[in-house]
Parts: C-alpha cells; sequence; structure tokens
C-alpha cells in the first residue's frame, strides 16, 4: 500500500497507485478519479487523492528551451523551482514570482497560483506563464494561453490540479545583474504600525514581507518585523553561496513548538537588534530561510500541523486582521512561523486564484485535535463575515460555505475541471 | 590558509581522473539522471542507451539547454531484447563515435514482483536478464575494448538485496548476486589491463522504482548516492555501499546462520 504525505503530515493518503505519466499517457481506469500532484509540498489534502490514480509529475523533469537573451524558459512541469534557478540565475535571470520554498514543481506553482514577496508589485505566478500545455483525460493535449484555449488556460493557473496534467509550460522571466539581494529589516509595534510602515515603503520596495509575534496581546498586537529587498546593482563582492542543508532528522512524538517555546522564542526574535543599515545577501537566505532545514515539518511532531492562511480585502481589513490576531493570541496557539504581507492588485486571471488585494496571514499550528479545529472555525467566520478567503494549498478544514463565498468565480471554474479528476479537498468542498 | 590548501589537495584529488568520454546504460533512471548531472559539470561527452526513445530525447535535450557546450549522442537499448550481434554492435558504435571511453556506467534495472514472479517463470526469467544477464552481457562487450584501450572504469549498480537472499525479493536478488560474483571475477582479470571495475551496492533509495515503500531513516535521497559515486569512481574504490552504512547492516544480515536466517521473515 502506498502512503503519501502531504507537508502538514496530519495524516497519511492512500491512492491506488501512482503513475509517472508523460505525453502519451492514457487514463485507462476510467472508474477511478485521477489527479496530478508534484513534490507534495501543500499543507493539506488538496494533493491527496484516496482510492484514485496519483500522476506524479517528478518524471515531467526535463527544461526543453532557454532563450537566454530574452529570457524565456520552456520546460516540463515536474522541474522544481530550485532546479530552474540552478540553471537561470548564473545567465541573469530570477523567477519573477517565488514562494517560500524553492522544492516546489513549476506545475505546482501554477496549480496553485503562488504569490511571493512582490505581488503587491507584479502579482502572482499565472501573470508570468506566457502558455502551458495539458493533458486531459479525453486523451487530447491542449496548448493554453491568453489567447488559445484561454478558458482552460485560467482555470488551469490556481485550479488545484484538477483541470488535467500540466505537461510543458513556457514561462518569462526577470532579469537581474547578480544573484544578491539589498535587504533592510524594521520593527513594528503593533499591527496599526504596520500599516503605516507598509504604506510608506511597500510603494518604494520590490520585495514586502512581515514575521509577526502571533503570541503578543493588548498594545503590541501584531507587532513584528518587516523585511524589504531589492535585486542589487552592480557589486564588486558578491555574497557567498551557502548550501550547506541540514535535515532535521526523525518526527518527535509531541510537537516540540509549544506555548512555552513559543513564546520565548518569539519575545527573542522581536527583540533582537536590528541593524539600520541595509545588508546584501544572497537570495537563498532572504527567499528561501526554511528551506535550509531539511524536513522542517517534522517539528510538530507526529501528529502534524496545519496552516492557517487568508486574505481579507476592503477598508476594513485592518479591524479584520486585528480581530483574527486577537483570536490567535488568546489561544496561546500559533507558531513561530507567522507571516503577513500585504497583495495588491494585479491578478492574474486565475479563476480560482488565492491573492488579491488585501492583507494576507499566513500562521502554522500544531494538530492539537479538536482544539485546533474549534479555532480554525472562529477564524472560519471570521473570514466568512469579511469577505475574505482560504488558501486551498494550505486548507484542510474550511467549510464549503467559506469556499464558496471566497472563491466567486467557483462556478464558471467547475466547467472547465476534468471529469475524471478530483482530489480529496474536491470531494471534501464541492462533492463528487 | 590550511584548510583552503587542503581544499586544493581534495579538489585536485576530485577532479584528477579524467572522465572525458562516458557512457550510461539505463541513462533515464533516477539515480544515473543524478549522476550525469553532476558528470555533466566537468564537460563530458556522454553515450547515453536506455529503452524510451522519446525520454532518451528530451533527456538529451534537457542536458543541452543546461549545458549548451556538452556533447551527447544516444541509442535505444532494451535490456530484456538487445542482446547478440545488436548489443555488440549498438557498444561498438558507442566506442568508435566517442574514441577513448573513460566510464562505462552501467544503471539499467527494474525491481520485479516477487510473488509475480514465483507464479510466472517468464516474469522471474525476465527480472534475471534484465537485472543481471543483461548487464553481464554488456560488461563482456565492454571489458575487451577497454582492455586493448589499457585504461577504463567499468561502474555498475547492484544492490544489498544480492548479497543474501530472502522470502520477500529473491529474483530480484539472484540477479544482483550473479553480477556481484562476476564484477568480482572481472575486476580480477581486468586489473593487470589498468581497467578498473567499481560496484555499487545501494541500500534503499527513494526513487520511482520504490514508490510504493514506505520511506524511514535507511531511505536515502538519489543524490546522495550519486555523490557517493562519483567520489568511488574518482577514488577506484571496489566495492561500495551507499549510505555507508549498509556495509555493516549487510555484515551483520550475512552473520546469521542459515538455520536462524531461513526461518526469519525478511
Amino acid at each position: 500500500m502506498i502512503e503519501q504525505y502531504s507537508w502538514g503530515r496530519i495524516r497519511a493518503s492512500k491512492p491506488d497507485h501512482v503513475d509517472f505519466p508523460s505525453c502519451g499517457y492514457s487514463f485507462k481506469q476510467r472508474e477511478l478519479p485521477y489527479l496530478a500532484n508534484g513534490n507534495l509540498r501543500s499543507y493539506g489534502d488538496e494533493a491527496y487523492n484516496d482510492n484514485g490514480v496519483i500522476l506524479n509529475t517528478l518524471c515531467l523533469d526535463h527544461f526543453i528551451h532557454f532563450d537566454r537573451a530574452n529570457g524565456v524558459l520552456e520546460l516540463e512541469s515536474g522541474v522544481l523551482l530550485e532546479q530552474v534557478l540552478n540553471l537561470i540565475v548564473p545567465c541573469g535571470w530570477f523567477l519573477p514570482v517565488t514562494p517560500g520554498t524553492k522544492y516546489i514543481t513549476v506545475g505546482g506553482a501554477i496549480a496553485n497560483d503562488v504569490h511571493g514577496k512582490n505581488h503587491h508589485k507584479v502579482g502572482s505566478f499565472g501573470c508570468f506563464v506566457e502558455s502551458f500545455t495539458i493533458l486531459r483525460s479525453d486523451g487530447v493535449i491542449y496548448e493554453c494561453s491568453r489567447e488559445s484555449n484561454s478558458h482552460y488556460f485560467y482555470a488551469t493557473i490556481g485550479g488545484m490540479g484538477l483541470t488535467g496534467i500540466i505537461l510543458r509550460v513556457k514561462l518569462n522571466l526577470l532579469a537581474i545583474n547578480n544573484h544578491a539581494i539589498v535587504t533592510k529589516a524594521y520593527k513594528f509595534k503593533n499591527l496599526e504600525h504596520y500599516m503605516e510602515l507598509n504604506a510608506e515603503l511597500e510603494g518604494q520596495s520590490t520585495y514586502t514581507v512581515a514575521w509577526i509575534d502571533c503570541l503578543a496581546s493588548g498594545r503590541s498586537l501584531g507587532r513584528g518585523i518587516y523585511y524589504t529587498g531589492e535585486h542589487a546593482g552592480y557589486l564588486e563582492k558578491l555574497p557567498p553561496i551557502t548550501s550547506n542543508k541540514r535535515s532535521f532528522p526523525f518526527t518527535p512524538a509531541k510537537s516540540l513548538i509549544n506555548g512555552l517555546t513559543l513564546k520565548a522564542f518569539n519575545t527573542l526574535y522581536y527583540h533582537r537588534p536590528l541593524t539600520k543599515l541595509s545588508q546584501i545577501v544572497h537570495y537563498d537566505p532572504f527567499f528561501y530561510p526554511l528551506d535550509k532545514l531539511l524536513n522542517w515539518n517534522r517539528i510538530y511532531g507526529s501528529k502534524g500541523f496545519y496552516q492557517y492562511q487568508c486574505v481579507i480585502s476592503g477598508a476594513n481589513q485592518a479591524e479584520v486582521m486585528r480581530e483574527i490576531l486577537t483570536r490567535i493570541s488568546k489561544s496561546n496557539n500559533g507558531s513561530f512561523l507567522a507571516v503577513l504581507k500585504t497583495f495588491g492588485s494585479i491578478a492574474s486571471g486565475g479563476l480560482m486564484s488565492f491573492p488579491r488585494s488585501g492583507i494576507a496571514l499566513a500562521l502554522d499550528f500544531a494538530n492539537k485535535g479538536r482544539i485546533t479545529a474549534d479555532l480554525f472555525r472562529e477564524l472560519d467566520n471570521i473570514v466568512l463575515a469579511a469577505g475574505g478567503a482560504i488558501y486551498a494549498a494550505k486548507d484542510a478544514m474550511q467549510s464549503k460555505e467559506v469556499f464558496e463565498a471566497g472563491y466567486p468565480r467557483l462556478n464558471e471554474f467547475i466547467k472547465y475541471v476534468d471529469p475524471l479528476f478530483s482530489s480529496n479537498l474536491w470531494r471534501r468542498l464541492y462533492g463528487n | 590558509m590550511l584548510i583552503r590548501y587542503l581544499v586544493l589537495i581534495y579538489g585536485g584529488a576530485y577532479m584528477g581522473i579524467n572522465m572525458q568520454n562516458v557512457i550510461v546504460f539505463g541513462s533515464n533512471s533516477t539515480i544515473a539522471k543524478s549522476v550525469i548531472n553532476k558528470l555533466a559539470l566537468e564537460n563530458c561527452n556522454f553515450y547515453f542507451f536506455a529503452r524510451e526513445k522519446k525520454q532518451l530525447e528530451l533527456q538529451i535535450n534537457d542536458l543541452k539547454v543546461k549545458y549548451p557546450s556538452i556533447n551527447v549522442s544516444a541509442e535505444v537499448y532494451d535490456a530484456l531484447v538487445d542482446g547478440g550481434k545488436i548489443l555488440e554492435d549498438k557498444i561498438g558504435q558507442a566506442f568508435e563515435h566517442l574514441g577513448r571511453v573513460d566510464l562505462v556506467f552501467i544503471a539499467h534495472g527494474n525491481l520485479p514482483h516477487q510473488v509475480t514472479c514465483e507464479d510466472s517463470w517468464q516474469d522471474a526469467s525476465a527480472a534475471l536478464r534484465v537485472n543481471g544477464l543483461s548487464v553481464i552481457e554488456i560488461c563482456h562487450n565492454v571489458a575487451r575494448r577497454l582492455k586493448s584501450q589499457r585504461n577504463g572504469t567499468i561502474a555498475v549498480i547492484s544492490s544489498v538485496a544480492g548479497e543474501r537472499g530472502r522470502q520477500s525479493n529473491y529474483i530480484y536478488g539472484t540477479a544482483k548476486g550473479m553480477i556481484n560474483v562476476y564484477l568480482q571475477g572481472l575486476r580480477n582479470a581486468l586489473y593487470q589491463h589498468n581497467v578498473h571495475v567499481l560496484t555499487i551496492m545501494p541500500g534503499f533509495v527513494d526513487t520511482k522504482m520504490t514508490i510504493e515503500f514506505k520511506k524511514g531513516l535507511l531511505w536515502a535521497k538519489p543524490e546522495k548516492v550519486a555523490n557517493d559515486i562519483i567520489k568511488a569512481i574518482n577514488a577506484r574504490k571496489n566495492v561500495i555501499y551507499t549510505p555507508w552504512f549498509w556495509r555493516l547492516i549487510m555484515k551483520i544480515i550475512k552473520l546469521i546462520p542459515e538455520n536462524k536466517f531461513k526461518k526469519m521473515k525478511l
């Protein structure tokens, strides 16, 4: 029996079997549900397909063409962002949008329309996808772009792997001078201060993101550290490439993150002295600080963890976020990994894209069974009332009601879901 | 300063043996791909053999995108059916194309289903052919040529499964055991001709071949295995276990008396 674990490790998925498709793949078993998945970095049940067929894309790992002069890369969908960066950075190009890990596939980046620290300036990953091909269960390979088969194009961007297997992708890249990032850190005392700081800095910074202390309360509610970053100009001396990775070696029975360790850690981290000057760092620690510790998800113990990621739009976004943070702070749960990011208004057009203008919060929670479920339900209610949305790549618990409210183009999307494709998430939120 | 010096020496040793021209059998296997990617950094000329033409074309194209100056050729090879004169000609062509061959890396194989093999001799015999006999036939052809070159290395992926037969996979184990003994002999025979033979004993490796297994502490990533293989080729090792602790595990497993072993569920 095959067992697969998504990043949250809440429970294993047991697909009927796993295939490694290529362009000539034929959907022989018409009675089983199919789902494409990649490197299993989504947190919840999005990449799970119990008793179905998993089409794993990790063997679709070939580059097809790299136009070094114009920064256009054609590749198969199972190539990891890490491999893309290894190829393009030495040639003076970068991913125009990158999430917080480079261990995801290009196909996964499209299927979740991932966003990065520069969302407020350039939009999400889908904005830079020129075209791709998908193989659907009717056996036809569709060339999709904004011009041709555009309905499949927009359904597949953010489409959670439900519209067919993405085979090949054509990406537009970003020109850079070198691998260095100029970064600066600012402390903010609370959520209001964050709003002020963000308003001041987001116009002038390409990359912005904030860490918040999710346990702080009262006047310090939402305190944290705000980071900005820019691709460096010409430098005489480049920051060194550090490639030594460590792996978290085992899964402890209990989560190592609990109220006590978290309080201590957050307080120390918040109060650490920050330099007033900008620092020049390699892109790796700036974009992918967590990738340095492989298998860091094991730190939450054998019961696994959830991530809660929501986005709140509208005029009263700060108030709603305050309510959410108050609720989390009261619960005394949460984790060190808490991220606040203000999105911009540029959209990829993906029917089911998560990023939209507003503030997004992402926060890990060790799995405490009922306690976590109850907390999430409360948070969901706040999100629902505020017209916000939950990110499918992280989700394992939201209700159908919250999902429908968060994705107003759901009915349009459903038309393009492949009739043979489904996932645990899809069955949970939409039925069979 | 001292560290810098040591790095220089180590780096020198690492680059010391010139692996310019390389033939790979089963170039599309996960471990082979990883090894190829590492060798490509040193600008080798490659000649690939793999079963699927389409995949071979993709692989060559991929390498050329990553390393524009690289020289790669390929030929379709199916371990189950290609033998005799056909194989001899294919290998001859590869040698002709590359001129001198520094490394022949044999990495093809599959993981047969033991129970199916017990039910059907056809399956068992196919598994023995693909994982055992075909490897020996390649070595047989290659050895002759390297001998006359008076230079070169043959590196073969075997398996710890070949060290002791056990009920869960003894057909696969038999094929690998056959290779192990053959390579011992070949190493001995080719030593005087300056041709080196490396037997690679991977333990559990996380590849598409082993997707159905639950992964635990003993499992290694293909990149780690590839690193060990390249180091072993350069250091002219005879037999390597990768990761290293498998040498210990297999020592213990081989020490268990047969009378006890036959009662165990392994």
